[in-house]
C-alpha cells in the first residue's frame, strides 16, 4: 500500500489531549494542505508523525505504505521516508550545512558502503543552485545566524536531498517574504511525483496560490472537520475559520 | 560518517585500543614508597652525576614539606597513597634506533597503538616511553644533520649538560607546587631537545608516553630549548590500560624559546579512568618569541594541567587552546596561565569542555599583567558544554590588570545540547548517538582545526567513543 494513513489517531502533552481520533489519507502523488486556526492540533499532528517524545500517543495508527511509524525512533521513521520540514528548525553550531547532509545521506547506506563525495557535492550543488543559495553556504554551520528565509530554504533543500516517501512541510510559509515563498514553492513543486506525498501544513492560503493542493482539510480542535478541494482554502480566506468552527458547535 | 553498526564495530576495537598490558620482567624496580634510598636506587641505575642526585634529594624534601593543595583543588588527591606507589620500573632496556631491537613487548605495545606507523608518514623523530625508561628513540637524518639534539632526559643531562643545564629546573622550579616537587625528586624520561639558531623544524617530533604496569608512577621531564628565529612543533600521546587501583602521572615540562623562536606544544592525552594526571607545563617565552600549547584532555581520574606562558621579552606572544573532555567519575581540572613580564606582549586562551555523564570540567585561569607595563594583550575564551543533567562544570578566571594601557577580553559560556537540536538530527535519519557526536564535534570544531589532519581525524573519533554511552 502506497500511502500515508492516520487512522483515529489521538495524541496529549502533559495528559492535554490535543488530537482526538484524528483520520486522515494521503495517497502518493497527491499533496494535502492542513489548514486551521492557531492552536488547533497543526504543528502537533507533525511533531506526532515524526516521533517528538514530548506527545504521548494514547489511540490510532500512522501507517507509512503499510508500516506502523509508532512503534519507531525519530530516525528510524526518517530513514523509512518520512520528512519534516520545521516551522523552527534547530540551529547546530560547528557543523557545516554539507557535513550534516553527507552525514544524513550516509545514514541512508547499507552497512561498509561509502558516500560518493564527488557524486554528492555535484548533486548538492545542483539543487542549491535550483533554490539560489549561494556556493559558501555548505561551508556554514547548520541553520546558525541564518535569517527565517534561509531557513525555510534549508528546509527544502534537505528535502531535496533526502528524497523522502513523504513530506510533511510545517508553516514553511512563515517568515517568507514573496520571492522567498516563490522559490520555496518551486522547490517543493519540482519535488512533485507519482511516487510521492505532501502533507502542507498552513494558516494562510497564501502558501496554497503556489503549492497547489489537490485536497484541502480544515483541522478544529484535534480533529478535521472538513475536506474538500484546493476551492476550499478560497473559502476559509474570505470567510475566516469561525464560519467552520461555528458550523461544528452548531452540530453538536 | 559510518552507518551505525559500522560505527560500533570500530567503537569495540577502539575501545579496547588502549586498554591491554604485557607482563614484563622488570630488571630494575625501585619498590613501593619514597624515601633517600628510592632515589639513590634510581641514580645509581642512570649513573647520574652528583648534582643531578642532589638536585633529586633537595626535591624530595620540598615535596614531603609541601601541602596537598588540596585548600583549593580536588580533595580527591587524598586518595592518591603514595606509600603504595612504584616509583621507576624498567625492563634494563637502553633506547633503540630501529624497532626491530626493541624488546618484543614493548614494541606489539607501539605497533598496537600505530606509532611507528605514525612515525614514518608524517614525523621527524619519535621518542617512546614504557613505563620509566624510552624503548625507541630516533630522529631522522635530515633532522639532526641540522644539529637538532632529541635525547630523554637522562642523556641530556649527562651528554648535553652544556645546553641543558642552563635551563633545566629554571622555567619550573623544583617548589612550584607538590607535584613539581615530586617530579624533581624522581623523574624519569621524557624528551630534551635542543633546536640551533634559525633551524625550522618541518615535520613534528613525536614522544608516546605509556604506562604498562600497575600501582605505578610515570614521571617524565621534558625541556625543550629553541633558539634564536628557530622552530619546533613537538607533539605528545599517552594512554595506559585500566586498573583497578590507580595510577600516578606526573610530568614536569619546561619549554624555551629564545628570541623570535616559535614552539607549538601538542597534547593529546587518553588516559585510563584511573589515572591521576597531574602535570606542570611551562613556557618561557623572549623577546618576539612565540609559544602555543594545544592540549587535549580525555579520559583519567583526575587531570590538573594550567599551562603556561611567561612571556618575558617586549612583543612574545602566548597561546593556550584546550579541549577537555570529563566522563562519568572523571574531573578535567585544567586552564592556562599568562604571566605578562614586558611590554607589548600578547596572549591568547581559548578552552572548551564537555561535561558527559556526572563528569565534571572546570577552567582556572591566571592572568597577570602588571603595572609598570604598556600594550599588553589578553584575550580569554572558555565555553563549556552540558550533555546530561547531572553533568558539571565551573569556571574560575582569574585576570590580573594593573595599569590602563593594556586591552583585555574576557568571554565564557554555559550550554547544552538541546533536546530540539538532538530531535531535528534524528529526524534527518541520524541516530541518537550520531547526533550527539555531531554535536560535540561540531562545538570543539574550531579547536580541532589546530590539530595537525592525523591527530584532529583520531581525536574526531575519541569524541564519538566518550559520546557513545552518554545517551539513552
Amino acid at each position: 500500500m502506497s500511502s500515508l494513513e492516520i487512522t483515529n489517531l489521538s495524541a496529549s502533552i502533559n495528559d492535554t489531549e490535543i488530537l482526538k481520533g484524528l483520520t486522515l489519507s494521503v495517497p502518493k502523488g497527491e499533496v494535502h494542505a492542513i489548514m486551521g486556526p492557531n492552536g488547533s492540533g497543526k504543528s502537533t499532528l507533525a511533531k506526532v508523525m515524526a516521533g517528538h517524545e514530548d506527545y504521548n500517543v494514547t489511540s490510532g495508527d500512522v501507517l507509512l505504505n503499510g508500516t506502523s511509524l509508532l512503534d519507531m525512533e525519530v530516525d528510524e521513521r526518517s530513514r523509512e521516508g518520512l520528512f519534516l520540514a520545521f516551522q523552527y528548525p534547530a540551529e547546530i553550531p560547528g557543523v557545516s550545512n554539507a557535513n550534516f547532509l553527507r552525514a544524513a545521506r550516509q545514514a541512508r547506506l547499507p552497512e561498509g558502503e561509502e558516500i560518493d563525495a564527488v557524486a554528492f557535492y555535484k548533486e548538492l550543488y545542483s539543487k542549491m543552485d535550483q533554490l539560489g543559495m549561494d556556493r559558501k553556504f555548505t561551508g556554514r554551520s547548520v541553520n546558525e545566524g541564518f535569517s527565517g528565509g534561509e531557513k525555510k530554504r534549508n528546509e527544502v533543500l534537505q528535502m531535496m536531498i533526502l528524497e523522502p516517501s513523504y513530506a510533511v512541510l510545517d508553516e514553511t510559509d512563515s517568515g517568507l517574504d514573496i520571492d522567498a515563498l516563490k522559490i520555496v514553492a518551486e522547490g517543493v513543486n519540482a519535488m512533485r511525483s507519482p511516487d510521492r506525498g505532501f502533507l502542507v501544513i498552513t494558516h494562510y492560503q497564501r502558501l496554497l496560490d503556489y503549492i497547489v493542493p489537490d485536497y484541502v482539510h480544515v483541522l478544529s480542535d484535534g480533529q478535521i472537520i472538513r475536506s474538500g478541494s484546493k476551492e476550499l482554502a478560497l473559502e476559509l480566506e474570505e470567510k475566516g475559520y469561525d464560519w467552520l468552527t461555528e458550523k461544528q458547535l452548531n452540530k453538536t | 560518517m559510518k552507518t551505525e553498526t559500522d560505527t560500533e564495530k570500530s567503537i569495540e576495537i577502539d575501545r579496547e585500543k588502549a586498554n591491554f598490558h604485557y607482563d614484563v620482567d622488570y630488571k630494575h624496580d625501585a619498590g613501593r614508597g619514597l624515601t633517600e634510598d628510592t632515589i639513590d636506587y634510581i641514580s645509581n641505575i642512570k649513573g647520574e652525576d652528583i648534582w643531578v642526585r642532589d638536585f633529586r634529594k633537595k626535591a624530595l624534601k620540598v615535596f614531603n614539606r609541601k601541602e596537598m593543595p588540596t585548600h583549593w583543588a580536588s580533595q580527591d588527591l587524598d586518595s592518591i597513597k603514595f606509600d603504595e606507589i612504584r616509583y621507576y620500573l624498567s625492563a634494563g632496556q637502553a633506547p633503540k634506533r630501529s624497532w626491530d631491537d626493541v624488546p618484543d613487548e614493548m614494541k606489539e605495545t607501539f605497533e598496537r597503538l600505530g606509532i611507528p606507523e605514525k612515525e614514518r608518514n608524517f614525523l621527524a623523530g619519535v621518542e617512546a616511553q614504557f613505563d620509566s625508561e624510552a624503548a625507541y628513540s630516533n630522529v631522522k637524518d635530515a633532522v639532526s644533520e641540522q644539529g637538532v639534539i632529541f635525547v630523554n632526559s637522562s642523556e641530556g643531562l649527562a651528554e648535553h649538560a652544556d645546553i641543558f643545564r642552563k635551563w633545566f629546573g629554571k622555567v619550573i622550579p623544583t617548589g612550584d607546587n607538590k607535584f613539581s616537587a615530586l617530579n624533581s625528586a624522581v623523574f624519569s624520561g621524557g624528551s630534551f631537545i635542543y633546536v640551533p639558531p634559525g633551524v625550522k623544524v618541518k615535520h613534528p617530533l613525536q614522544a608516546y608516553f605509556r604506562i604498562n604496569a600497575e600501582q605505578f608512577g610515570q614521571f617524565e621531564r621534558t625541556l625543550i630549548i629553541v633558539d634564536e628565529g628557530a622552530e619546533l612543533t613537538y607533539m605528545e600521546g599517552c594512554t595506559a590500560p585500566k586498573f583497578e587501583t590507580s595510577t600516578l602521572h606526573s610530568a614536569v615540562v619546561e619549554l624555551v624559546a629564545m628570541k623570535d623562536a616559535k614552539i607549538q606544544y601538542i597534547t593529546v592525552q587518553n588516559w585510563s579512568a584511573n589515572v591521576f594526571n597531574l602535570v606542570t607545563k611551562r613556557g618561557m617565552a623572549h623577546e618576539g618569541a612565540e609559544v602555543r600549547w594545544i592540549d587535549c584532555n580525555i579520559g583519567s581520574r583526575l587531570t590538573m594541567k594550567y599551562p603556561g606562558v611567561v612571556m618575558k621579552g617586549e612583543g612574545a606572544r602566548g597561546e593556550v587552546i584546550s579541549i577537555a573532555l570529563a566522563n562519568d567519575g572523571q574531573h578535567q581540572d585544567t586552564g592556562a596561565k599568562m604571566i605578562h613580564a614586558a611590554n607589548n606582549t600578547s596572549s591568547n586562551v581559548v578552552s572548551k569542555s564537555i561535561s558527559v555523564g556526572e563528569g565534571r570540567s572546570t577552567y582556572r585561569g591566571h592572568v597577570h599583567i602588571p603595572k609598570h607595563l604598556k600594550g599588553c594583550k589578553n584575550n580569554t575564551e572558555c565555553d563549556a558544554l552540558l550533555i546530561n543533567p547531572r553533568s558539571k562544570t565551573d569556571t574560575y578566571p582569574a585576570i590580573t590588570v594593573r595599569g590602563n594601557q593594556h586591552a583585555t577580553q574576557h568571554e565564557a559560556s554555559v550550554s547544552q545540547v538541546s533536546e530540539e537540536q538532538i530531535f531535528y538530527m534524528k529526524q534527518r535519519g541520524l541516530s541518537e548517538a550520531e547526533a550527539m557526536s555531531l554535536s560535540v564535534n561540531g562545538f570543539v570544531n574550531d579547536l580541532v582545526r589546530e590539530f595537525p589532519m592525523e591527530y584532529s581525524v583520531e581525536l574526531k573519533r575519541l569524541i564519538d567513543l566518550e559520546m557513545e554511552g552518554s545517551v539513552g
